[in-house]
Formats: C-alpha cells, structure tokens, sequence
C-alpha cells in the first residue's frame, strides 16, 4: 500500500520539488500563503481578475482599475508600517506629489517619449520627496509617533500650498497647478516613442495595471522575505536592539521609505493618468487616512491583506455611494483595530483555516470512530 | 505695513485658538498614552451641541455652552468606556463568551490613533445625516474693537483670557487636587501607583472625560464665530497636533510655550504674507522643531535640566 502511493506521488513530488525551487524565494515567515494551495488559489485569482473585463466590459475595467491603482498605495503603506513599523500618514504626500509632477510633465510633452519620461519623473519625484522627508526625519532621530505627526503635517502643508496655486504665477510651461479646481487634460498613459508607442485607456489600462500589480506584489514578496525584509522586520519588533547588533537602522528605515515613496508615486501617476485629473483633495486627511484604513482591516504586517482590504474596501466605499459609505468605513475600521488588531487576512491564515482543518479533519475520524463508540 | 496693535491682537487671537485646540488633546495624550484623532470631532460636538442648545432649545448663550461641555464630557466617558478600554464590550463578552475580546487602547500610540480616526469619521457623517449639511450660526457677541481703519472682533480677543484662565485651571487641578496627584502617579509609573491603591482605571475614564470637556469647551466658544459644518474639526485638529507635538509632555508647561511660539509665528507671516502663508509658517515650524527638539519644548527643558543636576 505505501508502495503504491509512493509511486503515484512520485511525479507529483517532482513538481511540487520543482515549483519550491521557483517560488522559494516568494515563501519565508514575513508573508502569508507559503504551500501550494495558495498559490493555486493566487493563480486562480488572477485569472478571475484577468477575465473581469472579458466579462463585464470596459466599464466596469475603468471603476475597476482604480482599485488596483489603490493597491500600490496600500502595498507601500504596508511596507513602511507593517514590516519596518513606521507608521506613515502621509503615503498620500508621495501619491500626490508624483501626480502632480507626472501631470507637469506630460501636459507640456503630450508625445509618447514625454508622457513616458513622466512617468519616471513622477515616481523619481515621489521617492525624492520621500528620501528628503525619510532622511530629515530618520538622520534626525525623530522616531515612533512623532514620525506618524510629521508626516500627517507634511499632508497639511502641502494641502495648504496646493490649495492656493490658482494664480497664473503657479503655471509651468503649458501646464497650469489650477489651486482647488485642479489640472485637468492629463493625458493618456503611454510608453515608448513615436512611432513604436503603446496607449493604455480602459481594457488595456487595466491589464497593464494588473501585471504590474502582480509583479509588484511579487517583488515585495520576494523583498520582505530576503534577509533585508528579516532586518526590516527586526527593526519594526526591536529597534534599538537591531542597531545594537550593527544594523544601520537609519539608513534601511530610509530605505525603506524611499521605496514606499517609489511605490506610492507609481499609484500617484497611475491614478492621475486614469482621472485625468489632478486636485489638492489628494492631499485631504479623508484621503491620506484611507491607506491606513486598507492596511489595517487587511492586516498590515501582511502585503496580501494590504492587497485584499484595499480592493474590498475601495469595492465596498464605491458600492455605498450613499450617505452611509462613510459611517460603514469607520465603523469598519473601529471594529478592526479592536478586535482584530492583527487584520482579516492574517485572522483567517492563523485562526480561521487551523480551526476549519480541525473541524473538518476531526469530522472524519469520529465518523469512523462513532462504531466503535456504539459498541463500546 | 505692520500695524503693532493689529499684530498683538491676531496674536492673541492664535493663541487662544492653538491653546484652547490643544488642551484636551495635551491632556488626553499626556495621562493616558492615547492620541485622540476624534478630538476635532468632539470640538464640533461641543460647537453643535451649542448651536442647537441656543437656537433649537432656546437657551441663552452661557447656558448653552455649558451644556455643549456636558454634553462633550458624557459622551466622552462613553467613548472611554466602549472604545478606548473596550470595558462595555469586554463585559458583554465577558457574559457571552466567558473572555475579554478587546484589549485597552492605553499606551498604544498607532492603536489608538487608527481607532480613533475611525471614530471621527463615524462621528462627522453620522451628524452630516442628522443635521444636514450646515447649521444656522450663532451671532458673534462682544461686537468689535476699532481703530484707525482697522477692526478686530472684540470676542475673539478676550478669548485669550479664556485660554490663559483655562491653563491656570488646568495646572491648579494637576497641582492641589486629589485627582492630580493620582494622575501624576499614574504618568509616572503605572503599575506602582496601582500597587499603592490608586485607581487607574477611574483616573482614566475621568481624565478622558475631563479631555472632552475642554474639547466641548472648545467648540462651544467658538461655535460663534465659525462656520457650522460636519467638517469643522478638522482645523481645530491640526493646530492642536502641532502645539502638542511642539509642547512635549508636559501638559500646561508645554501647551503654554508652544501657544506662545506657534502664535506669533502665525501672527507675523499672515500680517505679512497673508493667512494662507501663516498656515504653511506655522506647520513647517512644527516639522522644524520636531526635528531638532523630538521631544517638543519641555522635553528639551528637562533634558537640560537633568544635565545640570547629574553635572553639580
């Protein structure tokens, strides 16, 4: 008998050997879902999310990619906050920041090299102002909640100077800052140069989102489970204790942040070539506490709840467009933080499947064992 | 031109506002360990309840603006009892399931900033539902105060002496009371004072509530002379973040300072530049004195003070 499952398993170990080696470095204690039914269920997931557009049509391919655009907002907030534990309130800072320049650039060079070009400039822009921002903070020794005010301040500030660049003194070549009515004519993402150049509206807009989102969420996998993503997390457990066994606490902590900044702009530039739009509202304590919102019903120390809250949320916050959206959001979040500080999805891999394999797998031999209980 | 009688007002003005803003933030956050990002909400609580006492019910203004803090403080203690030590929950669960399902948010800075921010937003749509999106305002009193071509609302003036009186209150209760001095304690060391027979839970749920009702305070003074919309608290909130931060933790030392900084700051740039660049002056000096003081103007106060005695 044990024979003959070893012989039938012995393909299917080979897989199941081969698909280790590839997605080893995807699996580690930093994330959830580390055996191949997730992936399975991953791969299953995007093929859902692949077939959306194929299903419901362009429409719902244009709502729907705002929600995937979101999720590079919350992937960045889980970063910084859940694995490295800076909490950040001004992720939005970063988002805005690249949009707005992504909309600079690309309304005074509507060709493909320009809206390409940026593209860059509006991510390079995001991690900038998050690399200047990280190393005023972190090389100055402001840690812990202070962090999280001068951040939330930061939103302040540039809400306030956003708001007030209505003025003609507040144009840039073509491109007007506009104050609170905003920069319209942002165009259409593009990428290449003339001639050889690829448009994304609706349907391909959403593709190109998707496998960047994947790719992203992939990476990041591949990052927190690295030994940089293990000091990240010893800084977020112990700080002063990871500096004393010789970590450069400040530069990874800066690191970090700049990357969340990257991310956080990729979002940024995404959303305002989607809207064609860009306003100081991004720059809104409304908005800036969403990230957080995501991050923490999803489970922050988890880049797969930030993923998952953020499209149920934002799904959820868009069907309620009523006068109730917001009353649900926050009650949401309240019983979230109270009940469930570590979030749903890290619940549902820690308490929820433990507890259903223990039911369900008890079920089975009691089945068997109620004979024997009958005839004792 | 800077006009000098024109400066000392608007100054007086800001810091009245930064002062009154950030008192029961200061208080909230100093005792308890918990940053109430709802404390904007509580002040357009106190400024509603105002409103609604003066104009709906009819009471004359000082009536209702006592009830605006009462009403503030309650709902205060209530908050404290179901959100913050989770002890209604905890006891019903405690009934239901034999076990506590909610840890206290005491001493857990990100917790209860994320549940609290929760609560705000909660609380601003939920009145937004009940009372629409505006209210009809209560007039300024006091008239105003005129010179040379220029004026100034003499109610927003003499709100400093609200604000200094305030803080004077404030340090007499945290001084020569019974409740200061378990308070103190339970700043100082938690688990001793409990171990000594102090009520930490009861001091706690009073501070909490002793918070909200500044914050009511807050909202009922100045439910005059603002707008009256869901969103008010909003702009209350900043200020009272960055005097905080700026103060440190000591609560009327720091609340006093940072006032007295972060209001002639704002006084000279908007004389200047105008108010939008007094608001950018006042918060990138918050983003400054962070950086180089992190624990805000009485944190450096101590660190200095410490120095000289270890060196004498």
């Amino acid at each position: 008998m044990a024979a003959e499952t070893d012989a039938d398993a012995g393909p299917l170990d080979r897989l199941v050997g081969w698909f280790d080696r590839r997605v080893g470095r995807f699996e580690g204690p930093n994330t959830v879902g580390n055996s191949l039914r997730f992936w399975v269920l991953f791969f299953l997931g995007a093929v859902a999310l692949a077939l959306g557009p194929v299903l419901f049509g362009p429409y719902w391919a244009f709502q729907s990619s705002l929600f995937l655009v979101y999720a590079f907002l919350g992937l960045s907030l889980s970063v910084v906050w859940g694995y490295t534990g800076v909490l950040s309130f001004g992720q939005v800072v970063f988002f805005g920041v690249a949009g707005y320049t992504f909309g600079v650039v690309s309304v005074n060079f509507q060709t493909p090299l320009g809206i390409t070009g940026g593209f860059a400039a509006g991510v390079l822009g995001g991690a900038l102002m998050a690399a200047v921002l990280g190393y005023f903070m972190f090389y100055g020794g402001v840690r812990n909640v202070y962090v999280t005010i001068i951040t939330l301040v930061s939103t302040l500030v540039l809400h306030t100077f956003m708001a007030q660049t209505a003025g003609d003194e507040w144009t840039i070549g073509e491109a007007a800052l506009g104050g609170f009515n905003g920069m319209p004519t942002i165009p259409n993402l593009a990428l290449g140069v003339e001639g050889a150049a690829l448009t994304f509206t609706d349907v391909t807009f959403y593709y190109f989102v998707l496998i960047l989102l994947l790719a992203t969420y992939l990476g990041l996998r591949a990052l927190v489970n690295s030994d940089y993503g293990r000091v990240m997390v010893a800084i977020r457990e112990d700080e002063d204790r990871t500096r004393m066994f010789g970590y450069d606490v400040k530069r990874v902590k800066l690191a970090v942040f700049t990357l969340g900044g990257a991310l956080a702009g990729v979002s940024g530039v995404l959303n305002a070539t989607l809207n064609n739009y860009m306003s100081p509202g991004v720059f809104e304590l409304t908005f800036a506490s969403l990230p957080v919102i995501w991050v923490s019903v999803g489970g922050r120390k988890s880049l797969l709840g930030a993923l998952v809250a953020t499209l149920g949320v934002e799904f959820l916050r868009f069907s309620l467009t009523g006068e109730l959206a917001f009353i649900i959001v926050g009650a949401l979040l309240l019983v979230f933080i109270l009940g469930l500080p570590g979030g749903i999805v890290p619940w549902v891999d820690e308490t929820l499947l433990p507890w259903l394999k223990r039911t369900v797998g008890s079920r089975r031999p009691s089945a068997a064992a109620t004979p024997a209980e009958e005839s004792d | 031109m800077v006009n000098g009688l024109n400066l000392l007002f608007q100054f007086l003005d800001s810091f009245a506002f930064i002062v009154l803003a950030a008192a029961g933030l200061a208080i909230i956050f100093g005792i308890m360990g918990v940053i109430n990002l709802a404390h904007g909400e509580f002040i357009m609580l106190g400024a509603y309840a105002t409103t609604l006492a003066n104009i709906q019910y009819g009471l004359p203004l000082p009536a209702a603006m006592a009830a605006g803090v009462v009403v503030t403080a309650l709902f205060g203690l209530v908050v404290e009892r179901v959100i913050i030590s989770g002890w209604l929950p905890n006891a019903i669960s405690q009934f239901a399931l034999g076990r506590d399902i909610i840890e206290p948010l005491y001493d857990r800075l990100a917790d209860s900033m994320v549940a609290t921010w929760g609560l705000s937003l909660v609380m601003v749509q939920g009145v937004r539902i009940l009372y629409g999106n505006s209210l009809d305002q209560i007039g300024t009193p006091l008239g105003n105060i005129a010179y040379s071509g220029f004026s100034y609302s003499t109610y927003r003036v003499s709100l400093a002496g609200v604000a200094v009186a305030v803080l004077f209150v404030t340090f007499l209760v945290f001084r020569y009371t019974e409740y200061g001095m378990r308070a103190r304690a339970t700043i100082q060391d938690e688990d001793t004072a409990r171990a000594m027979g102090v009520d930490t839970e009861r001091t706690y749920v009073t501070t909490f509530a002793i918070g909200s009702g500044l914050a009511g305070l807050t909202g009922a003074l100045y439910a005059p002379t603002i707008t009256m919309v869901p969103g008010l608290g909003s702009s209350f909130l900043v200020e009272a973040f960055v005097a905080v931060v700026v103060g440190g933790p000591s609560v009327v030392l720091g609340t006093t300072l940072a006032g007295g900084l972060l209001g002639s700051i704002n006084a000279v740039f908007s004389n200047i530049y105008g108010t939008f660049f007094g608001r950018i002056a006042l918060l990138v000096t918050a983003i400054v004195m962070i950086r180089f003081l992190p624990e805000g103007i009485t944190g450096f106060v101590e660190r200095v003070r410490k120095r000289r005695q270890e060196g004498a």
